[in-house]
């Protein structure tokens, strides 16, 4: 048991060392071999505007739901005049960021362990190896930048069209006042809320790619080996994006 | 030259190569033959980096590739072209792509030298006309040659093939093996065949050396390894089921 509590020990150790490891050299790679143009582009398209229709039915659909429940809410204080204020900052501080990476956790970040997966099985990483290319420069860097430039649009959108989504079941359905619905949310969100969506958006990109790409690149034997990465890349990318949102939320607060 | 000294690996507990010593001649085939499971295509790795032993000395025409940094192992590794045992092409690309690759990387070529050169490599090796198939439109052996094309498009020193002919008919194999003549014949690199054809290989190599139990058992000339004494080298030679190699 002492023996088998220590071998599982030292290879949570070596996991861990090695995830950390993996975004160190990506960050060095970013800057050393970003990868070209082309290929950013291509991945920006993947994981930026290939989400954009399940992003804006999300976010239609959480502003809705927003609008609904904070209206019934406000209603019993008599502020329904409030309705505009409580979804944007609900979505601009916390869902929109949440959402969107969850999201695209889901749609764009399995499909990279996958992909990369099947690369690592059917020996093409090797290949890149082979022919003296680092292919982290060809797989991993490209991911990385395009996720972090593609996070913070996409969540600008989830805000945009989630208060619009407010708006419509608040001033449209509910007769909520639509001066007071965007002039009490002009008064309330400051720039400060718009800054710390972002800066949770642009993290959350970067752990999007970081555990997509590693699980991927690391992936076991055989289909089983990457139906396995993919499975563990989203539990684990949505773990770690809500827990990181916890603690960047206490700072930036 | 390509020279391993006294390599040890081990996948767990499990030895793969026990103390192996081989030199592999420079502008010569060598052939690597063996029962399945004995490890060459991990010999094989060690050779290119790929893997790195236990414990033990790989050199590279008298430079180490073991424990050195990874600019000083891909500056080693320029040297090399290698055919995979699955082929490795990157499947999200075209043929012609593929073979483009190495030599839009590595090179300054200019587009149009580029393309002509990749429409040679693949006629080098028999393939006309399917540049913009992607390899899971292709056949086995039509994916072996697109490899063959990808390993010798750079013309590398040495060229490593990984059971080139596994999995293919007669005639295919037979064509295969030719090609990797001729073009040998053509660019004069080192090759390191691992194969399990027998007797074909014996045609194909100019050495061969036979791994087994983790050690190189012999390594001479075709004729040398065809009449060798030793009794497992015999076993494997002539198919037989009794013997030292107990495969059930």
């Amino acid at each position: 048991m002492v023996r088998a509590l220590g071998s599982t020990t030292i290879t949570i150790v070596q996991d861990l060392g090695r995830t950390g490891w993996f975004l160190l050299y990506s960050f060095y790679m970013i800057f050393r071999h970003p990868g070209s143009l082309v290929n950013v582009l291509k991945q920006m398209r993947f994981i930026g505007t290939k989400s954009l229709f399940v992003i804006i039915l999300t976010a239609a659909f959480t502003g809705m739901v927003l609008g609904l429940q904070g209206y019934y809410t406000l209603a019993k204080f008599g502020s329904e005049g409030m309705l505009g204020t409580a979804v944007a900052l609900s979505l601009i501080r916390e869902l929109g960021p949440v959402l969107a990476a969850l999201m695209v956790t889901g749609r764009a970040g399995s499909a990279i362990t996958a992909e990369i997966g099947i690369m690592r099985i059917t020996e093409q990483i090797d290949a890149l190896e082979t022919m003296a290319l680092d292919p982290f420069k060809y797989l991993v860097t490209p991911k990385f930048i395009a996720a972090m430039i593609s996070l913070p649009l996409l969540c600008a959108i989830f805000d945009v069209i989630g208060i619009y989504g407010g708006w419509l079941v608040g001033v449209k359905l509910l007769g909520v006042n639509p001066g007071a619905y965007f002039y009490e949310m002009e008064k309330a969100v400051v720039w400060r809320d718009v800054y710390s969506g972002f800066a949770k958006s642009f993290s959350f990109g970067l752990i999007i790619a970081w555990i997509g790409c590693y699980k991927g690149y690391y992936a076991g034997h055989g289909a089983e080996g990457v139906s396995k990465a993919t499975t563990e890349s989203v539990v684990l990318t949505s773990v770690i994006i809500l827990v990181w949102d916890y603690f960047l939320t206490s700072v930036l607060l | 030259m390509i020279t391993l000294r006294n390599v040890h690996k081990s996948f767990g507990a499990q030895k793969v190569l026990d103390g192996l010593d081989l030199d592999i001649p420079a502008g010569k085939i060598t052939a690597i033959i063996g029962p399945s499971g004995e490890g060459k295509s991990v010999l094989l790795k060690h050779l290119i980096g790929l893997l790195q032993p236990d414990s033990g000395a790989v050199a590279v025409d008298g430079e180490s590739i073991v424990n050195v940094g990874r600019g000083e192992l891909n500056r080693i590794r320029e040297k090399f072209g290698m055919l995979f045992q699955n082929v490795a092409l990157f499947d999200s690309m075209t043929v012609f792509e593929n073979v483009a690759f190495p030599l839009q990387e590595k090179t300054t070529l200019g587009r149009d030298q580029i393309r002509s050169r990749v429409l040679s490599a693949l006629e080098d090796v028999g393939l006309k006309n399917i540049e913009h198939k992607y390899p899971d439109e292709l056949s086995g052996g039509m994916k072996k040659r697109v490899g063959l094309a990808r390993a010798v498009v750079l013309e590398p020193k040495i060229i490593l093939f990984d059971e080139p002919t596994t999995g293919l008919d007669p005639i295919i194999k037979r064509a295969i093996h030719q090609l990797i003549i001729d073009t040998h014949g053509k660019f004069g690199f080192t090759a390191v065949i691992v194969s399990h054809e027998i007797p074909d290989i014996f045609d194909v190599a100019q050495n061969v050396a036979m791994l087994f139990q983790g050690k190189i058992l012999q390594h001479g000339t075709p004729d040398e390894i065809r009449n060798s004494v030793d009794p497992a080298i015999r076993q494997f030679i002539s198919g037989s089921l009794d013997g030292p190699i107990q495969m059930i």
